[in-house]
């Protein structure tokens, strides 16, 4: 009885940590661009302003 | 067939570019994509055929982006834009990487599944042509647009519908744990303590959470009510609010009847539906609302003192002086006071020839001007012109469409004084005749609102409606109208437009009477200008160098020393003018007999198989055109129509509607001009192209985007299955009302079969409508 008296509190936070981290992601436009951020990581991105060699020279594809 | 290394589409044989291009523009792109060092986006991109192809646009003049650009509180220039064009994440990489090189930026962010645009930059170190011209020399085409005009109301009202999903979420998983604990104790093997604590455990997660989740039903139910109706929302917060108080009674005098599991979990179910809901209408609107936010015109006025003023077409005033250039829009109605030239009134009239214009003659708003700057007396202006008076036409139609009442809604109607009566009647029938105490009678009545509260109403029709609507947008069809679908699936007769609906909305090249070096002349000639049917030949001969020393004469045609090109009338030709279907051009070189080059408008490549699909399918179709009857006739035998009308003007077309409403037959109508739009507002339900203008996309319920007409099948299909769905859905939510009626009626309702028969029914609902998602419809 007492582990269920401690369950019950541990079971409620854990899902309330999921609640708050989903209204979190919410509130900071994670879900704006799903189609995006699925893609982007297939990319190489560079700093805006940074070096401009293409690190994949078309000669060796 | 070798595709062009830029822009993957067909190289011609002639081709000015080379072997690996079709123009000089995709060269010229990618020749900027390379020097860039950004080539491997050539290997990494897969062409989506159903986008434009990336083209860059040599018919669109530069575009001034530097009205609407904001300027940020931290100084920072912020731009934001509708990018068209884009194939695939390849093009994200591509913008995003090319926008990164230029000095000043300090981000460009596009947003892949909005297609939307953010560029920032320091001001003071670029602006914002410079950094989006190499954008527009790859091909895109860029559109400003305003975020604070696109649905923002909408935008934060999906944001609290998915917070509130959220919490209901929690909470239906949490409470279940305790309901799941407490059913399977219901044997006795639980004793009264454990039971009364799980219980108000169970309160304290359900009850903030049925308050906080309540809020958009009872907020809309309010509404409601206080215009003297009952909505779908009214008995859903009846019954929750009613289950949820029963259930806190029933803790705290320990009883066995606490609801809070069949509480928020009807409620999670039921936002699921309200958020698909909002958010697939969400998404079609702020597409459309896209579209519509692209043709803001400006004017350009002359003043007393010769100087220039850009302007918008409601600012002009009576008498102004208005220079019109060749290849703008003219905003306002008026009379021609200088220069030659023709104008394209395809939009105001359906007619495809170009209508000569010449000191005197009165032009309206809407039409293009083609071939040489006009100066404008305007004679009337924002409410008074044309295009006005036919806005207002298209709005008085819309009034009368905007009374049909969505099913859900009509079937809620009845269903709502049904379920409450239903409700008290077990009430008061347990209350008289048993002597069960008034709480237990309560708790029945209350039962049976649980049982009865419309999930699958409210479930049933979303559910089917965004997966439907899902399905029409992944191939580039947008709902506007909520109601369209239903409305669509009613359709029995089907009227398109000619210009730009059924045909491409341009003139091409015939096969005639001439040889290939006659026809490389005469190209070579038309490339100096931007006259429809000139272009026409350019495309015609696509590998045509555009030849030298060549004068436009304004209204008349081209002259390249001694060989002229133009109509028949200018060349001093006799002959018959009146016969021919299409427009033409004469090519006439010294001692040589005339070269007669004969165009017309061609319709879509896929218009006659359309129409035979709609023929077989049981629809009737009729052709309503504003252009000439040779014309039509012409398009209405190649595509086998055989009702239509030709000189159709927009009240015209209004007229055949009423007359076919009248017959009991549901329209939908396919049209894209102007003159369509009064037509588009008053059918059924309506279709137009995304090329169409911006009052025809308003009026109309449907856009769709593409080459092709093969949109219109598609939707009417799924449509009809929709609606199929729609009924199989209402089947069996009554099956299932059926069943559990009588029993919530008799009082066997316990907590157990109320959250296993909620859930039941909200899943086959959803299961039944997934299956419009996939397949080939018929």
């Amino acid at each position: 009885m007492t582990n269920l008296l401690m369950l019950i509190p541990v079971a409620l936070v854990l899902g309330g940590l999921g609640l708050v981290a989903f209204l979190w992601a919410l509130k900071s436009g994670q879900f704006e661009d799903l189609d995006g951020a699925a893609n982007r990581i297939l990319f190489d991105y560079e700093d805006p302003r940074g070096k401009d060699e293409d690190e994949n020279p078309p000669a060796q594809r | 067939m070798v595709s062009c290394a830029h822009c993957g589409s067909e190289v011609g044989a002639a081709s000015a570019a080379g072997p690996d291009f079709c123009c000089r523009g995709c060269q010229a792109a990618y020749a900027l994509v390379r020097g860039m060092g950004l080539d491997q986006y050539y290997r990494r991109r897969c062409i989506d055929p159903a986008q434009r192809p990336l083209k860059p646009d040599e018919e669109i003049g530069p575009v001034d982006f530097e009205p609407h650009v904001h300027l940020g509180a931290d100084g920072i220039a912020v731009l934001h834009l509708m990018v068209e064009g884009m194939q695939c994440a390849a093009c994200v990489w591509l913008i995003e990487s090319l926008l990164g090189r230029q000095p000043g930026v300090v981000e460009g962010r596009l947003n892949m599944t909005t297609r939307r645009l953010v560029v920032r930059w320091r001001p003071g170190e670029n602006n914002a042509n410079a950094i989006l011209a190499p954008l527009g020399a790859v091909g895109y085409r860029l559109l400003p647009y305003d975020p604070q005009r696109l649905g923002q109301e909408a935008a934060r009202n999906e944001k609290e519908l998915l917070r509130a999903l959220a919490v209901a979420g929690f909470a239906a998983g949490n409470v279940m744990l305790f309901s799941i604990s407490i059913w399977a104790g219901d044997d006795g093997s639980m004793d009264w303590a454990t039971r009364s604590l799980f219980h108000w455990i169970s309160a304290l997660i359900a009850l903030p959470a049925v308050v906080y989740c309540l809020r958009p039903f009872a907020r809309s139910a309010l509404v409601a009510l206080k215009a003297g109706r009952a909505n779908m929302d009214v008995p859903i917060t009846i019954a929750v609010t009613l289950t949820a108080a029963m259930s806190l009674w029933e803790t705290i005098v320990g009883g066995h009847h606490a609801y809070f599991d069949a509480a928020v979990s009807l409620l999670f179910f039921l936002l699921v539906g309200r958020y698909l809901d909002s958010r697939a209408r969400g998404r079609a609107r702020s597409a459309a609302e896209h579209l519509l936010s692209l043709g803001a015109t400006v004017v350009t006025v002359l003043e007393a003192d010769g100087t220039r003023r850009l302007i918008s077409p409601d600012q002009v005033g009576v008498g102004a002086t208005i220079l019109v250039a060749a290849g703008d829009r003219i905003g306002v109605d008026g009379t021609v006071i200088d220069g030659h030239s023709e104008l394209d009134t395809s939009l105001l009239t359906g007619e495809t020839v170009p209508v000569p214009a010449a000191p005197g003659t009165a032009v309206f708003a809407g039409t293009l001007n083609l071939s040489a700057a006009l100066r404008l007396t305007a004679r009337a202006v924002g409410e008074s012109t044309l295009l006005a008076e036919i806005v207002r036409m298209m709005e008085v139609a819309e009034q009368g469409r905007a009374r049909y009442v969505a099913v859900a809604d009509r079937i809620s109607r009845y269903y709502a004084p049904v379920v409450h009566l239903l409700g008290l009647a077990t009430f008061f029938g347990w209350e008289l005749f048993s002597s069960t105490p008034w709480q237990v009678a309560l708790l029945y009545a209350v039962s049976v609102l649980i049982i009865t509260c419309p999930c699958a109403l409210a479930l049933a029709v979303p559910v089917v409606q965004v997966v439907a609507s899902g399905r029409l947008l992944r191939q580039g069809i947008l709902l506007k109208s909520p109601t369209a679908q239903e409305r669509l699936a009613a359709v029995d007769t089907v009227v398109f437009d000619k210009t730009g609906t059924l045909t491409i909305g341009r003139p091409e090249l015939l096969p005639g009477d001439w040889t290939e070096d006659e026809l490389h002349l005469a190209a070579s000639i038309a490339g100096a200008s931007k006259h429809p049917v000139a272009r026409a030949l350019l495309r015609a001969c696509p590998g045509a160098e555009v030849a030298a020393g060549v004068r436009e004469v304004p209204g008349c045609g081209l002259e390249a020393g001694a060989v002229r090109l133009g109509g028949r009338r200018w060349l001093g030709l006799e002959g018959e003018a009146d016969r021919e279907v299409g427009p033409e051009l004469f090519l006439l070189r010294p001692d040589q007999p005339p070269v007669r080059f004969h165009f017309a408008d061609q319709p879509r490549s896929d218009a006659a198989e359309v129409v035979a699909a709609l023929r077989r399918r049981g629809y009737r179709v009729e052709l309503l055109s504003g252009d000439r009857a040779v014309t039509v006739e012409a398009v209405a035998g190649a595509l086998g129509i055989d009702r239509w009308q030709a000189g159709c003007s927009p009240a015209a077309k209004c007229d055949r509607l009423n007359e076919l409403a009248a017959e009991g037959r549901k329209v939908l109508m396919v049209g894209d001009g102007l003159n369509d739009a009064p037509a588009l507002a008053l059918a059924h339900v309506s279709m137009s192209p995304s090329t169409a203008i911006d009052v025809s996309q308003t009026a109309a319920d449907i856009i769709f985007q593409g080459h092709r007409l093969m949109p219109v099948l598609e939707a009417m299909a799924v449509a009809r299955k929709a609606h199929a769905l729609v009924r199989q859905n209402f089947g069996l939510a009554l099956a299932y009302n059926l069943c559990t009626i009588p029993l919530a009626i008799t009082g066997m309702v316990t907590p157990l079969i109320a959250a296993i028969s909620m859930s039941a029914s909200s899943v086959v609902v959803i299961v039944n409508a997934l299956r419009l998602s996939r397949g080939r419809l018929r």
